[in-house]
């Protein structure tokens, strides 16, 4: 396994803060905006976005979790069952522009579940999608981001994992080659 | 996590405790769902499931089939009252019947002990199991647990009592394989004549006075009177049972502790406990019927997982 860095802390902060810029550029002041976090690791995103958002904007930014275990489309297809994490979403969505936030935009079967998902707290006036990282021209469904932290080129045996220094100790993105790929 | 050690879900007492805590945390998942502005995900839409109730009920089998159309799984109801066993049809020809129409999971009650067990030898598709006669009746165990977990941060360690027609009650012993497991201690309290000649092998005290028993535990599971199921006299009235073991406001407030009173339900009022005792801030009972849903969910998710298409 051949294991490359592909964004390093300090490009990592500059990521953070510049698609910080984007959001605000689209959004304004966030009063009709809210961002969801999609269940595990893009609540990671989520959270350190959140942090940013309010410290430029100087007031609070409403944000939710969502989990799309029971929406998949790979139900039964698996080995094991997929256990659940939580959804946290206290407000309705009704009306309101949504952004969507993962951590890795691939296949985009997770963002599929997660559109699907999202209809059950209401219907939303506009959902964008933002992904740190996109594993471009690997996508299954037709469907892109609207904010890129960095875009990518992988092989599909190659694994890109987001690290943070909240939980790994430090903020990087990895990219993992199997070592026999002739790729 | 695995997935259950288990193919169907006949009896608490196939279950590991890890699977007990799987299926918890599954239903942890699906009482956020239920709790919803649109209480639906379409987890089981390519899933069909039967119930099947050759024996009376009502809350278990709208909470099944409330669980089964959460999932979106199809359904179809079945009762014995308006069926062809009627007509002198097997168990197994009836299922199987069912079956060739291409049903992937039944849910089954019925009063003959062992009922499920023997229909998952021999169809194919998963059994649920929700209640065989006196045998076992694994969602309701595994619902109580869920709400004395829910209501006391923990089952482990907790001092649980089971009140009333034990010798009838399939809730009292799946409750307490469900709760031995989860390392709960468990009592039986009840008329002599009501309490199993063994029970004390499954490592549960028996106690034949209430205030004994309530004094002891933190939780009181009130069980109806089966009168449906008892052949003879147990007892020698409703009445006198009632005034033993029957638990009434001046005796749950002349304990010297606030204990958390659960019923699987129906209640006879009146005759287990009174309405003021059902009705006050120490029962759990309704909360114990919304978990229902949540837990059944939980099960038919997790054996639906496990069909090979």
């Amino acid at each position: 396994m051949e294991t490359q860095e592909i964004i390093n802390s300090r490009h990592f902060e500059l990521t953070l803060n510049r698609l910080c810029q984007e959001l605000i550029e689209n959004h304004g002041d966030f009063s009709e905006t809210v961002l969801i976090g999609l269940q595990p690791r893009g609540v990671n995103v989520l959270t350190r976005l959140k942090k940013l958002l309010e410290t430029i904007l100087g007031k609070e930014v409403k944000c939710g979790a969502l989990d799309i275990t029971f929406y998949r489309d790979d139900f039964r297809r698996r080995e094991r069952p997929l256990i659940p994490s939580a959804t946290n979403i206290d407000f309705v969505i009704e009306k309101k522009k949504v952004v969507l936030i993962d951590d890795v935009l691939y296949t985009g079967r997770t963002i599929r579940a997660g559109l699907d998902a999202l209809l059950a707290f209401g219907r939303p006036s506009e959902v964008e999608l933002l992904a740190f990282v996109d594993r471009r021209f690997k996508r299954e469904l037709p469907i892109q981001a609207d904010y890129i932290g960095k875009a990518v080129d992988t092989l599909n045996e190659e694994r890109v994992s987001v690290e943070w220094k909240e939980i790994e100790g430090e903020d990087k993105v990895l990219l993992f080659t199997p070592t026999n790929s002739n790729g | 996590m695995d997935n259950l050690s288990v193919e169907h879900l006949i009896g608490i007492k196939d279950l590991t405790k890890q699977d007990i805590e799987l299926i918890f945390k599954t239903a942890d998942s699906f009482k956020e769902v239920i709790n919803r502005p649109i209480k639906k995900v379409p987890s089981l839409r390519d899933i069909t499931i039967a119930n099947l109730f050759f024996e009376n009920s009502t809350r278990t089998r709208l909470s099944f089939e409330l669980a089964e159309k959460r999932l979106s799984a199809d359904i179809v109801n079945f009762s014995a009252a308006s069926s062809s066993v009627k007509k002198g049809e097997t168990l197994v020809d009836t299922v199987n019947n069912i079956l060739s129409m291409k049903v992937d999971m039944v849910v089954m009650r019925h009063p003959n002990p062992g009922a499920a067990k023997f229909l998952s030898e021999r169809v194919d598709a998963k059994i649920v199991n929700a209640g065989d006669g006196t045998h076992e009746h694994p969602t309701q165990a595994l619902l109580d647990a869920y709400s004395i977990r829910e209501k006391l941060g923990d089952v482990a360690g907790k001092k649980v009592v089971i009140v009333g027609d034990i010798l009838h009650s399939r809730v009292a012993l799946s409750n307490i394989f469900c709760l031995q497991k989860l390392g709960a201690e468990v009592m039986v309290c009840g008329p002599t004549t009501l309490i199993p000649k063994y029970i004390s092998e499954l490592g549960v005290k028996v106690e034949n006075n209430l205030r004994k028993a309530l004094e002891w535990c933190d939780v009181a599971n009130m069980l109806r009177i089966q009168l449906e199921r008892q052949d003879i006299k147990y007892f020698p009235s409703l009445r006198e049972y009632s005034m033993l073991f029957g638990l009434d406001k001046a005796l749950l407030d002349s304990l010297n502790k606030d204990i958390v009173v659960m019923h699987p339900g129906p209640i006879n009022r009146g005759v287990e406990i009174t309405s003021d005792v059902a009705d006050s801030k120490q029962s759990i009972i309704l909360n114990q019927v919304e978990n229902g849903v949540a837990i059944r969910m939980a099960v038919i998710y997790l054996l639906a997982g496990k069909i090979d298409r």
